[in-house]
């Protein structure tokens, strides 16, 4: 069974159609990439898998049930957005509220619990700095925090959503390797939300494109084309492969050449 | 004359009533200064204080006054719960009107100005054992609240997206802890006065916070520092007859400063 099913999804706001019919299977082991220029709904896709935005029509299913049901099943990486200096937290109170956050009451964390949010730390490689103010911490060794933050509870589907923006790249090495290597161990699938697909090119066994008004799915060799792209945005697309990278020039807002930092 | 003092049941009873109110205030106190709502607190204290006045213009007692007007803020802003600059100007206007009315108010008042004093800077040795029962009560509701939603609450005012993202139902949260903390100031208005609540909701909190990243030893730390304040505050009080909210707040002020040192230091 697939561990998600989204089935003719449509979502409109107002007058404004994001998609009618989006649908899409994700396997267990895969990896799909969610691309697109802003405002074609990739936050909202993962919203509506979070079971916090309703669509408008359609159904996304995760294991079979809606995604309200099993929210704290699906590890979720949130933009990358550093912490004020002055924040009075550890890292593993960070990672420990990917656990039990949710739940009323102060808490005892259990033995079994306490070592397994060691045991996260340690996979991300954090254990070093766990203990220490998350403020202090630079912006890669908190997204490394995040990361264990959405493993500890050991789920059956990460959602990451933009999660290397502003990241170096040594970092956003790290980052997508952790998550590949979860995938591949456990087999859980990825849903990874980004406006550059390089970092994440040899990873990717999926890609879902979001242009205006349209949308395609395949292999990023299959959707990553010329053809493909100038189907989509209904004009002259133009997509090279410059030393194993993917440059894709004439989308109206030619996201992917100037890639670094777009304000969202 | 100290020990005769210490003696007097009046003295009594105004040490337990400090005590009972450092404990809730130092303990909402670790929530408000993590969710960076510090602002809001003076808000809701000085929208009591208007609160207060209207009850003495229409001669019912202050007390009810205030809590209506704490809660009445507390719920406003709990509803809106604005983020950022936007809520930073949202409360600034709403409490300078609110103040406004407050002075319209107190001159319309023609009864005894002390009482009007008194909110503003306290009257913690005019506290009665029934005042007291009161605030014991009131207590209990705010400390097993914030039992109740210690994780969700901390979860939610550290990593608001992560939280919402895990079901954690962020709105009616925010609405549960600005009632909690109308409660919370409407009780630190009777110690300190309006003027002085953030020495006992805001100060303790920040001090245990530049001590250490652990939540919960944070939270005791707080309470701590704000009993130790306010009890300190109470008894040097008695020694020189300057202003019992002056102490408090020198006592807490110098425990933040002594923390903000040793974070420097460390």
């Amino acid at each position: 069974m697939s561990v998600v099913s989204v089935e003719r999804l449509g979502l409109r706001f107002g007058e404004r159609v994001l998609w009618d019919d989006l649908t899409f299977e994700l396997e267990r082991h895969e990896f799909l990439a969610v691309l697109g220029p802003n405002g074609t709904g990739k936050t909202s896709l993962l919203r509506i898998l979070l079971g916090l935005l309703q669509p408008t029509s359609g159904r996304a299913l995760v294991d079979g049930r809606p995604p309200a049901e099993l929210r704290a099943r699906i590890g979720y990486v949130p933009q990358q957005r550093v912490f004020d200096r002055d924040v009075s937290f550890r890292g593993r109170d960070l990672v420990r509220f990917g656990l039990d956050g949710h739940r009323f009451g102060i808490g005892r964390l259990a033995r079994a619990d306490r070592a397994r949010i060691d045991r996260v730390l340690d996979d991300v490689g954090a254990t070093t700095y766990g203990d220490a103010p998350v403020g202090r911490l630079s912006g890669g060794e908190q997204q490394r925090l995040r990361i264990a933050q959405a493993l500890v509870a050991d789920p059956t589907l990460i959602l990451a959503d933009e999660p290397l923006l502003s990241l170096d790249l040594g970092y956003q090495q790290v980052i997508t390797s952790l998550l590949d290597e979860r995938r591949r161990r456990a087999g859980t699938p990825v849903i990874f939300v980004t406006h550059d697909i390089n970092p994440v090119l040899g990873l990717v066994d999926r890609v879902l494109y979001l242009a205006p008004g349209a949308w395609a799915t395949g292999t990023p060799d299959e959707v990553l084309t010329s053809e493909t792209l100038s189907e989509l945005y209904r004009t002259d697309v133009d997509v090279l492969r410059v030393r194993g990278r993917v440059v894709v020039v004439g989308t109206p807002d030619d996201q992917h050449v100037h890639h670094v930092d777009h304000a969202h | 004359m100290f020990s005769d003092l210490l003696a007097q049941h009046f003295v009594h009873t105004a040490l337990e009533a400090g005590a009972v109110v450092a404990v809730v205030s130092g303990a909402i106190g670790i929530f408000v200064v993590t969710r960076g709502a510090s602002f809001a607190v003076h808000a809701i204290s000085e929208l009591g204080f208007t609160g207060a006045a209207g009850a003495l213009v229409v001669g019912i007692d202050p007390i009810i006054g205030m809590i209506g007007g704490s809660l009445l803020v507390g719920l406003v802003l709990g509803v809106l719960s604005l983020r950022g600059r936007e809520r930073d100007s949202a409360i600034g206007a709403v409490l300078a009107f609110g103040l406004g009315l407050g002075v319209l108010f107190l001159s319309l008042y023609h009864g005894y100005a002390t009482q009007a004093t008194n909110l503003l800077f306290g009257s913690i040795v005019g506290v009665s054992d029934r005042q007291l029962l009161e605030l014991s009560l009131v207590s209990l509701v705010v400390v097993a609240g914030l039992a109740m939603l210690y994780r969700p609450l901390l979860f939610a005012s550290i990593d608001p997206e992560v939280a919402a993202a895990r079901g954690v139902p962020l709105p009616a949260l925010s609405v549960a802890v600005f009632l909690l903390l109308a409660l919370t100031t409407a009780e630190a208005i009777q110690v300190v006065g309006v003027l002085l609540v953030l020495t006992l909701v805001i100060t303790p909190a920040a001090a245990a916070q530049r001590l250490t990243a652990r939540p919960l030893l944070a939270l005791a730390l707080g309470i701590a520092i704000a009993l130790v304040s306010t009890e300190g505050g109470i008894l040097l009080s008695l020694e020189k007859s300057w202003p019992t909210s002056f102490f408090i707040s020198a006592v807490s002020f110098a425990f933040y400063v002594a923390a903000r040192v040793y974070d420097r230091l460390r």
